[in-house]
């Protein structure tokens, strides 16, 4: 009998499977810790306390008391939603269950199967679920680094920052400019820059419509450009200027003392300036030792690092094959994950890994697009296998009911993450 | 070990065959195939136009679109026509080069393997751009035939399967079935779940998320969601 691999692969997994019984305690419950309570580490507490009925011990680890949403965040810098529309509490996990803890993990011991926290003390698991989000590369960005993050705000982590660019914004004088660096691949939400770039430009056409906006980008392209591309004709003419890889959009440094932009050689004067470095996984990943250069590797069965069979990487934080680093993903993935912790620690079912994604854009008011896809696991990655884009030239009805179905989502993921 | 969590080992064994999406082909297998191409094709960094166009970024570009390559006038007919570059039309394209576009200047017979053909395409894909970055970039896999694996057949009616595939029902329809932006499926009759579920997987009812999601559940999944939508009205 000869075997293919599909067949190898499933005679292997079978065994495994077989011989991986589930990690039964005498005593006790079986502990998970989650780090980080953003659209993965939230998810993947709520579903496990829900569906374990008080079988697993979950406890989330977050530092912040309130969790601004990065997903939408750009409709708040436009005027659309107040900061506290996109801010929430964790009060709805804790009700359900989750023994929420307000702490910085700082360590991981892998041996012991502890985390560590800022606090003092440790915290002991048989699962560790890490969802940091990102952190910055240091130096990606020339002249710029954290303590000039006051004056070349990145707001790609909402909240404080948010409101920090949204009050420079409201602050530029007439016919002010306002720079923006793009990151480089990959990055945490690929439309995100472009979405901001059109929040900023409604803003500016409302109060300062002769101000100008230049990004300076490192790609050669960009995801839903064409769409974006259109709207800036279409909404804001003449006001965005792009700058990509092509024309020197990668050769940047700035001055935050100055308030310079200096792309290809060429330094401007800028009266805003919104440095978006290039990203990598939140510092604990890093620190458990389950990264691999910037990122985490993830098998795309059920999320669990290459590196420890015990630690899962969920969200922006992980490499992971096609997803785009969302909240949707990283919401996504949670499920998944949380379905396979439970059956490894209760011997509930673990069914197969789904995976999607849709990522909304508002591009003006009432002009919102849309780009999704679906996913599975292969064994080398999550594979896109399905996905769809809003069209160019769109009527205004349907771009319309796009906008109000991106408010009806976000109502939908906040629910699902927090209860 | 209990029988249930036997029988659970095992569904997962027989799922892991089956989550398994691997029909595009071995990029690795794909690079032995390419060495027919190389000659006139160059791919990767620093790729240039040689007898031919280089490769990168093929997937999702219109034919002939290189301004900067003189391409036969059947490849440039071909381009305005729509032909663009994607698994099915390479995979066509490279079967017979001629059949998509009657003289064309690529003078190679074609590959008649099936096989080679999709090894090559799944090589070709790694040049283009990740779905990573650019989310509507080209898939790289082709979805699961779920509909023909015995193993998930036999979920037919589980509640708590249900449950589990609603689970993406709920990152964008809110459970509490409020109705702004985004309808309420909830106190839906199991009736009406049903056949607005398959009008969407065959693409007869409009949305392109709700065709995506659906398109991916069989009857049986589907019947799996109704029955647990159905039993939270109780």
């Amino acid at each position: 009998m000869t075997l293919n691999r599909r067949q190898f692969i499933g005679t292997t997994a079978a065994v495994a499977a077989t011989l991986s019984a589930p990690i039964v305690k005498a005593q006790g419950k079986p502990r998970v810790v989650v780090v980080g309570g953003g659209a993965g580490g939230a998810t993947a507490a709520r579903y496990l306390a829900k569906d374990s009925k008080g079988a697993i011990d979950v406890t989330l680890i977050e530092p912040t008391r309130k969790y601004y949403t990065c997903f939408f965040s750009n409709l708040y810098l436009g005027g659309f939603k107040e900061i506290e529309d996109i801010g929430h509490t964790y009060g709805g996990l804790a009700a359900g269950g989750v023994n929420v803890v307000h702490d910085w993990a700082v360590g991981v011991d892998r041996d012991a199967k502890t985390v560590s926290l800022a606090g003092g003390g440790t915290v002991p698991y048989d699962k560790l679920i890490l969802s940091p989000g990102i952190d910055f590369v240091e130096g990606a960005v020339e002249g710029w680094g954290l303590s000039a993050q006051n004056a070349m705000p990145h707001a790609y982590k909402a909240g404080s920052q948010s409101e920090l660019l949204k009050a420079q914004l409201m602050a530029m004088p007439a016919g002010g400019t306002f720079a923006m660096v793009a990151p480089p691949n990959p990055f945490r939400c690929p439309p995100g820059p472009y979405e901001r770039v059109s929040m900023v430009a409604h803003f500016l056409k409302q109060n300062n419509p002769t101000a100008k906006i230049i990004v300076a980008d490192p790609k050669p392209k960009f995801s839903k450009m064409a769409l974006f591309q259109e709207g800036w004709a279409n909404h804001y003419e003449g006001m965005v200027d792009w700058i990509g890889e092509e024309f020197g959009g990668g050769n940047v440094s700035v001055d935050p003392d100055a308030m310079t932009v200096t792309i290809d050689g060429e330094e401007t004067k800028v009266d805003v300036c919104n440095v978006i470095p290039a990203m990598k996984a939140g510092r604990i990943a890093e620190l458990a030792g389950v990264t691999d250069g910037n990122w985490a590797p993830v098998n795309a069965a059920d999320m669990s690092t290459k590196a420890d069979a015990d630690i899962y990487v969920l969200g922006d934080a992980s490499s992971q094959g096609d997803m785009p680093k969302s909240g949707f993903s990283a919401n996504s993935q949670a499920k998944v994950c949380a379905n396979a912790v439970r059956g490894a620690l209760t011997g509930s079912k673990v069914f197969p890994a789904k995976f999607s994604n849709t990522c909304w854009s508002l591009i003006a008011p009432n002009d919102g697009v849309k780009v999704g896809a679906t996913y599975e696991a292969t064994p080398e990655k999550i594979a896109k296998v399905d996905g769809f884009i809003s069209q160019t030239g769109e009527s205004a009805d349907l771009r319309k009911a796009t906008y109000e179905e991106s408010e009806g989502w976000y109502t939908g993921i906040t629910t699902d993450m927090l209860g | 070990m209990h029988l249930v969590q036997l029988l659970s080992a095992i569904a997962l064994a027989a799922f892991c065959t089956t989550a398994v999406a691997d029909e595009f082909g071995d990029p690795v297998a794909g690079e032995e195939v390419f060495r027919k191409c190389k000659s006139c094709h160059q791919l990767g960094e620093g790729a240039k136009h040689r007898i031919g166009p280089h490769l990168n970024g093929l997937f999702g570009r219109r034919a002939a679109s290189h301004e900067d390559f003189r391409y036969s006038k059947a490849l440039v007919r071909a381009g305005t026509g729509g032909l663009e570059w994607h698994a099915d039309t390479l995979d066509a394209f490279l079967e017979s080069p001629r059949r998509l576009a009657s003289g064309t200047r690529m003078s190679f017979a074609g590959l008649k393997k099936a096989e080679d053909r999709l090894n090559l395409i799944a090589y070709l894909r790694s040049f283009s751009d990740s779905p990573a970055n650019i989310p509507e970039a080209d898939p790289t896999a082709s979805p699961t035939d779920h509909d023909l694996d015995p193993a998930i057949l036999a979920l037919k009616g589980d509640p708590e399967y249900g449950e589990y595939l609603s689970s993406e029902c709920t990152t964008c329809h809110q459970a509490d079935g409020r109705n702004d932006g985004i309808p309420s499926i909830v106190l839906w009759p199991k009736e009406d779940f049903v056949l607005a579920m398959h009008a969407y997987k065959n693409k007869t009812r409009a949305h392109p998320v709700m065709q995506m999601m659906a398109g991916r559940l069989n009857a049986e999944e589907i019947a799996a969601l109704a029955a647990y939508f159905s039993a939270l009205e109780q």
